[in-house]
């Protein structure tokens, strides 16, 4: 089977969320990669050396310097002739993406896989991950979404695939990119972070969340994330959430502060490798899920724990 | 402008669901049902397209069984014109919803189609997407902002790093984040005028849609449960527990 993977990057460089496709993809068969960008060569070349990438489709074209799913669902369409599956990651990007392809190839889409059964065999969470289903496609060609923390990331070197030039597609003219608002952090980013510390909404405004979050994640050199009442209360902006919604997560270490555990919560950091939870409520659901937990006011625990570390 | 909204019935969002114990889904029985979440913030965007005077008509679409009737009644009572059923007790997949949407777009000519990011059921997070490229029309998905400007729509889309700020030529697509608004609640006497508002039945047949799954389940299983650990006494305790997992030195 040959696979296409698309490439999530900034024109400068590949984001972390390809190297999980290029794993889930390389179980189905031979893996190139294609980098739709402008002026994005240098992604390009980061992606010839992952390790199980035979080999590189580099679309540079102005139309794609955005990479508006208009204009890039038609020159993926375009290349599945030649494949037989087409891997995204499950990010908000490859979500925007990924369905605009298989509609236009007529074929039902698989989203955000969790593992590879068999050619056509997939599981799925639904339902909020409270149920996993195990599918089976029946169409000729795989379109699919990959969710990231569920699949090992592809070395990032060790490979020399070559770099081919894909003919562009052009601009379909119905969309425009005006300009995006994006958080610059000195802290690592959510979904590639080895350690998290989250708050609730038990935090009660964005002063009292940076004032009590913030320095825990800077002494352990975590990333901060959020609940989606955290976030709807606006105490951090909306790329911070943690859930099903939001982001999955799966850090070797979740720190849950003032978080008492919704479903929807749950569903996007349970399978964090250890997860640690600091709440007052003693019953709160977070403790059915927590290795470690601390029934406490987090106003003072808080403060005490990241001045013992 | 006219402004289509699709809607879905499915399990409440307060409802914990339950694998059947056969594993080929989860139990629905008795179990309480209600419009997708998203939905809800796609009719009421709509609504407020309309109050704000963008908007002329609000036309409700779901395709489910007849109980959907009940959802599209919900969004007539917050504010929906009128609706459509495409009636079938099929399961049916996002692409073949989304030829059902296009067909009826096609009839209704919509300037927008507003609709969830995705259903809390299956959660494919498709059918916006798919119904765009359907249409040949431009997409707005994960909308947190929306704003009508002459003959383009301005999206502001919730995306991994922050926002992001699209323009797209009408007719468009938009799909809906948690943000956009906050869904009203529909009052009494709105919801005894939904009850004579126009509401057509209509089977997938009537569009000349084929609707047999591309996709079949094998099984369902719950997931793998995650047991509860230990509690700590104190803050030392817990540090001691960090020192020893090496978490912190």
């Amino acid at each position: 089977m040959s696979v296409l993977v698309y490439a999530e990057h900034d024109n400068a460089a590949l984001k972390d969320a390809t190297l999980a496709v290029v794993t889930a993809a390389a179980k189905l068969g031979e893996v190139h990669v294609l980098v739709a960008g402008s002026a994005a060569s240098a992604a390009a070349d980061a992606a010839a050396k992952i390790a199980g990438v035979a080999k590189v489709l580099l679309a540079d074209d102005a139309a794609y310097a955005n990479q508006l799913a208009e204009n890039v669902a038609p020159l993926v369409a375009g290349l599945m002739a030649g494949y037989d599956a087409f891997l995204a990651p499950a990010t908000a990007h490859g979500k925007n993406i990924a369905p605009r392809v298989a509609a236009l190839l007529d074929v039902a889409q698989i989203s955000d896989i969790l593992s590879v059964e068999g050619p056509k065999t997939f599981t799925r969470p639904t339902y909020a991950g409270n149920a996993i289903a195990t599918v089976e496609s029946s169409d000729a060609k795989l379109v699919i979404t990959v969710r990231g923390t569920a699949f090992a990331k592809a070395e990032p070197t060790g490979g020399s695939a070559s770099v081919e030039a894909a003919a562009a597609a052009g601009d379909a003219g119905l969309s425009s990119f005006v300009g995006s608002e994006i958080a610059k952090s000195e802290r690592p980013e959510l979904t590639a972070a080895k350690i998290i510390v989250s708050g609730g909404r038990a935090l009660k405004d964005a002063e009292t969340f940076q004032a009590t979050i913030f320095p825990l994640a800077d002494k352990l050199g975590a990333a901060v994330g959020a609940s989606r009442a955290a976030v709807d209360a606006g105490y951090v902006p909306n790329d911070y959430q943690v859930g099903q919604t939001g982001k999955i997560v799966a850090p070797e270490v979740y720190v849950a502060v003032g978080i008492s555990g919704a479903i929807q919560h749950l569903a996007g950091m349970k399978d964090s490798k250890t997860i640690i939870a600091i709440n007052k409520d003693e019953d709160a659901p977070i403790f059915q899920v927590a290795d470690l937990g601390l029934v406490a006011d987090l106003f003072n625990a808080v403060p005490e724990l990241t001045g013992k570390l | 402008m006219k402004i289509l909204v699709p809607v879905k019935r499915v399990i409440d969002y307060n409802v914990k669901p339950r694998v059947k114990s056969d594993g080929t889904g989860v139990d629905l029985a008795n179990v309480k049902m209600s419009m997708n979440p998203f939905d809800e913030i796609a009719v009421e965007e709509a609504i407020r397209l309309k109050e704000k005077g963008v908007a002329t008509e609000i036309v409700a679409v779901s395709v489910g069984p007849a109980k959907a009737q009940e959802t599209l009644r919900t969004a007539l009572a917050m504010g929906a014109d009128r609706a459509i059923l495409v009636q079938t007790d099929d399961e049916v997949e996002p692409l073949a919803v989304a030829k059902l949407l296009k067909a009826i777009a096609d009839e209704e000519t919509p300037g927008l189609v507003i609709l969830g990011k995705q259903a809390i059921d299956d959660d494919s997070n498709q059918t916006g997407q798919m119904l765009a490229a359907l249409l040949g029309r431009p997409q707005g998905t994960f909308a947190s902002e929306v704003t009508v400007d002459g003959d383009a729509v301005i999206v502001k889309r919730e995306v991994d790093g922050g926002l992001e700020t699209v323009k797209l030529a009408l007719p468009a697509i938009v799909t809906t984040d948690l943000r956009l608004n906050e869904p009203r609640y529909a009052s009494l006497p709105n919801i005894m005028k939904a009850k004579s508002k126009p509401l057509a039945t209509k089977t997938p047949a009537d569009y000349g849609v084929d609707t047999t799954p591309r996709l079949k389940t094998l099984k369902v299983v719950e997931p793998a449960v995650r047991s509860a650990g230990i509690k700590v006494a104190d803050v030392d305790a817990l540090v001691a527990k960090l020192k020893e997992m090496g978490v912190a030195q």
